[in-house]
């Protein structure tokens, strides 16, 4: 009887638990919202959307859903195509840039989008206490580095002044082949100045957040979810294709791929989205996209370092590699060989021949150097970088490879370290290894963002390798107006880069892999930057 | 008055731990403005230092940090520049605070019965297979079950959602996966201090004065038995409460655990210490309750 009584309390008891957490969940999760019109997996959760602040590639493709630059980047070809601007003219020296524009514009929340408001965001990157990652993206203005360096205390003395509330003069310090690309890039990118006056580094928590782009904020939930509805003001709201977009951080792979199987996410647009194991079976898959993309893996010389610091035994070892192998054993992706660092297809070049699979040549040059067979040549470290999700293993696998061709070919012992990424970045920086696994996405399709980083003493060299005539080189071709003749300094200056002291030796250029049905999706175009433009995108079939 | 005690021994222990967590999170290589792209002028990053005030001294930094902490104030994030992290803990908090919750009460509902089950049954076949499957799922770890848990019931049979956090029916998978592992251990605990409870002097004394089995087993002993789970009860919800890396990776959950380990990663300083401090409060509160919940459970203990 006992027995039975206290089983009822028990039952009872547990009646009210589990009631009780039901409803502690639905009172979470009472959210009477409209389905939205599309769903994307977008990658890592943003670390902001703020243009000035923002350097990654999930955050830039939420940010431009929200804001517009003078140009903005065509859905099809990511090539700058008339944005807040409705036109420009540019000077003979190509040092003057004279934007018009429309008349038409303003924000979500009703007030006039004006040049002067271009001007404002501009010197808001550079100003120091924007503390802008990217300020960098404005030093091509007259004195943009200078301001931002704190050198120079007058923010009118940098190169951009409106002229008229429909009129902005640009002054470059030098003739930029880029600029109108850069004009799209989110970092110059129009924002709004009354919201940021009055809650600061808190500007993006203002609701209605006033937006300059085709789609405006309603919420962005941590780790959660960002939803955007069409802007209806927008100027060019009549092309808007959707009306409400979802766009999810998910940073598993796995979790990605089974959401998009369910039916729960329509676009996966992140290639750390694609598990690495299935890739055989998902590539061959209709709905699965590939397409060349402006990145580059590649591995750095530490030039300061015996026996690095001989070019022979550089391109000794570069010759040494084979490429395809790399590519059909481990990417796997569609991957293509890099024999130079500037990928294929970037605007206004033709890339140099570079070292390509030599074995015979590699043997000969180690001997050149002193290593005949690799005897007496110093054991050496390669160190790479651990990633969460896929990447990490690839570099793994790539490494492996590596010191199996190069004992294979040139007799010569390398040592694998694997190191957690800040850790790494360090050791790059101080120049504390001898090889090391690096990848570089270029951020507008030119050239110059690929070959700018190997300068003397640029931050991004981290190789210790300095080349007067590469210097020479480069600025010459970021002098130059004519492009045919620029593209011939940048071929000269890879060329060195590449071929005859290289300090890196290029294995693949990376490709982008999205995925979606295109019998359901319209809109979404693969092109080189990897960029999606929010409002081309449309659910051809309405959603179960 | 050793409850207040308790309390306020717990204000020190505090600073110390927010002081180790500082000091640790600083020492560790690189910070959280590294990026593989350096920026294109030095001063960039030196103006980001100075914006976080992390150009200064640490220990003047560490005073900075308790002085807005007095005010409740658990700084910005690096890494996250527009969210502070009082942001970060009123959005994520509740969400892992529900998923704990819920895996708590699972935990409990089928640990305790089948603890009492299998040490009630003792050397009987519920006993055996009770053991077994306790075993079982304490040594499986969640980024197995969790997977296998998904390729079952939302892969296979359709019946649940794979992943996301919206419906009460998102919330079974990741309830299940986080809380087998501690229902198998609070099994096993029961289990253990049901033997004990019964082996003991006032129960063979009850048992002499002729108290019937069941009565002897769900009024005496079990309430004696369950004092170790009641003291393992703490941490673990302390635990639970404050998310699960794994889970909430797996199932894409928005929830504090993939803060706590990711703002490590990053360094980001003021989460790391934020979320430390979070989890030290939690675990000393919690602990508190236990032991305030055997001055009730347990006639002999007494604090006083």
């Amino acid at each position: 009887m006992t027995l039975f009584r206290r089983a009822r309390r028990f039952v009872s008891r547990a009646r009210f638990i589990f009631g009780l957490g039901l409803l502690l969940s639905a009172g979470a999760c009472s959210r009477h919202e409209p389905p939205a019109d599309v769903t994307i997996l977008n990658g890592a959760e943003p670390e902001s959307l703020d243009p000035a602040i923002i350097t990654g590639q999930p955050d830039s493709r939420v940010v431009l859903g929200l804001f517009e630059g003078l140009t903005r980047p065509d859905a099809k070809t990511a090539r700058p195509i008339p944005g807040l601007a409705e036109r420009w003219e540019i000077s003979p020296d190509g040092k003057i840039y004279t934007f018009h524009l429309r008349t038409n514009l303003v924000w979500s929340t009703g007030e006039p989008i004006r040049a002067d408001d271009v001007v404002y965001s501009w010197i808001r990157v550079l100003r120091p206490e924007t503390a802008s990652d990217y300020a960098g993206q404005l030093y091509y203005l007259k004195n943009g580095r200078g301001f931002n360096e704190g050198k120079i205390k007058d923010a009118s003395l940098v190169g951009v002044h409106a002229l008229d509330p429909f009129t902005i003069r640009v002054e470059l310090e030098h003739p930029t082949a880029f600029f109108l690309d850069l004009c799209a890039f989110q970092t110059l990118n129009v924002v709004p100045r009354q919201t940021i006056g009055k809650y600061g580094d808190r500007w993006l928590m203002a609701r209605p957040l006033p937006s300059s782009g085709p789609f405006e904020l309603v919420y962005w939930r941590l780790n959660d979810k960002i939803r955007l509805k069409k802007n209806p003001r927008y100027w060019d709201a009549a092309n808007t294709q959707s009306e409400i977009i979802d766009i999810l951080p998910v940073g598993a792979a796995n979790a990605a791929i089974n959401l998009y199987l369910h039916g729960q996410a329509d676009i996966v647009w992140d290639k750390e989205l694609v598990p690495v194991e299935l890739l055989d079976v998902l590539l061959k898959r209709p709905d699965f996209h590939t397409f060349s993309y402006l990145g580059t893996y590649f591995v750095r010389f530490n030039v300061t370092k015996k026996p690095f610091d001989d070019p022979r035994v550089r391109r000794a070892l570069a010759l040494a590699v084979d490429r395809e192998r790399i590519v059909k054993k481990i990417t796997r992706g569609g991957e293509t060989p890099a024999l130079h660092l500037v990928p294929d297809g970037t605007a206004n070049y033709l890339p140099p021949d570079g070292l390509s699979y030599n074995p015979a040549q590699a043997k000969k040059l180690l001997a050149e150097a002193g290593y005949p067979g690799g005897t007496n040549f110093p054991r050496f470290e390669y160190m790479f970088n651990a990633a969460a999700g896929g990447g990490a293993k690839t570099h793994e696998n790539v490494a492996v490879e590596l010191q199996e061709m190069w004992r294979d070919t040139l007799g010569i012992k390398m040592d694998l370290r694997q190191m957690e990424f800040n850790v790494y970045l360090g050791a790059m920086d101080r120049l504390d290894y001898s090889l090391a696994r690096s990848s570089w996405i270029g951020d507008y399709n030119d050239p110059q963002t690929f070959l700018g980083m190997f300068v003397t003493g640029d931050g991004n060299n981290r190789t210790g390798w300095s080349n007067p005539d590469y210097d020479r080189l480069v600025g010459a071709a970021n002098g130059e107006p004519d492009l045919t003749k620029r593209a011939k300094l940048f071929q000269q200056a890879e060329t060195l880069l590449v071929q005859t002291e290289p300090p890196i030796i290029p294995l693949f250029f990376y490709v982008g892999i999205n995925y979606f049905d295109t019998n359901k999706i319209s809109g979404v175009y693969e092109n080189l930057l990897d960029i999606h433009p929010l409002q081309t995108i449309r659910m051809l079939k309405p959603p179960k | 008055m050793y409850f207040l005690k308790r309390i306020l021994f717990a204000v020190p222990l505090l600073l110390v731990i927010s002081a180790l967590a500082f000091s640790l999170v600083h020492l560790a290589p690189g910070g959280p403005f590294d990026h593989e792209r350096a920026p294109a002028s030095p001063e960039i990053e030196r103006s980001l230092k100075a914006k976080y005030h992390l150009d200064e001294p640490v220990w003047k930094q560490y005073c900075r940090y308790l002085g807005d902490l007095a005010h409740g104030d658990f700084g910005v994030s690096l890494k996250y520049r527009n969210h502070s992290v009082n942001d970060i803990i009123a959005q994520s908090l509740p969400v892992s605070m529900t998923l704990g919750g819920l895996a708590f009460c699972f935990a409990m509902a089928v640990g305790l019965p089948a603890g009492f089950l299998t040490a009630a049954r003792r050397g009987c076949w519920p006993d055996y297979v009770g053991g077994f499957l306790s075993l079982l799922v304490i040594c499986i770890p969640g980024f197995v079950l969790a997977p296998v848990l998904i390729l079952i019931f939302s892969i296979k049979l359709d019946w649940l959602p794979v992943a996301l956090w919206e419906s009460p029916w998102h919330m079974i998978l990741p309830t299940v996966a986080l809380g087998l592992y501690f229902a198998g251990k609070i099994s096993r605990l029961m289990r253990e201090g049901m033997l004990q409870a019964m082996q003991s002097e006032f129960v063979t004394a009850a048992r002499a004065k002729g108290l019937g089995e069941n009565t002897l087993l769900l009024k005496h002993a079990s309430r004696l038995a369950v004092l170790p789970v009641v003291s393992y009860a703490g941490p673990m919800l302390a635990d639970l409460l404050t998310g699960s890396f794994i889970i909430e990776n797996i199932f894409q959950i928005p929830g504090i655990g993939v803060f706590l380990v990711n703002s490590s990663m990053n360094r980001d300083y003021t989460v790391v210490v934020g979320l430390s401090l979070l989890y030290a409060i939690l675990l000393i509160g919690l602990n508190l309750l236990v032991d305030f919940a055997y001055t009730l459970l347990d006639p002999r203990v007494n604090y006083e």
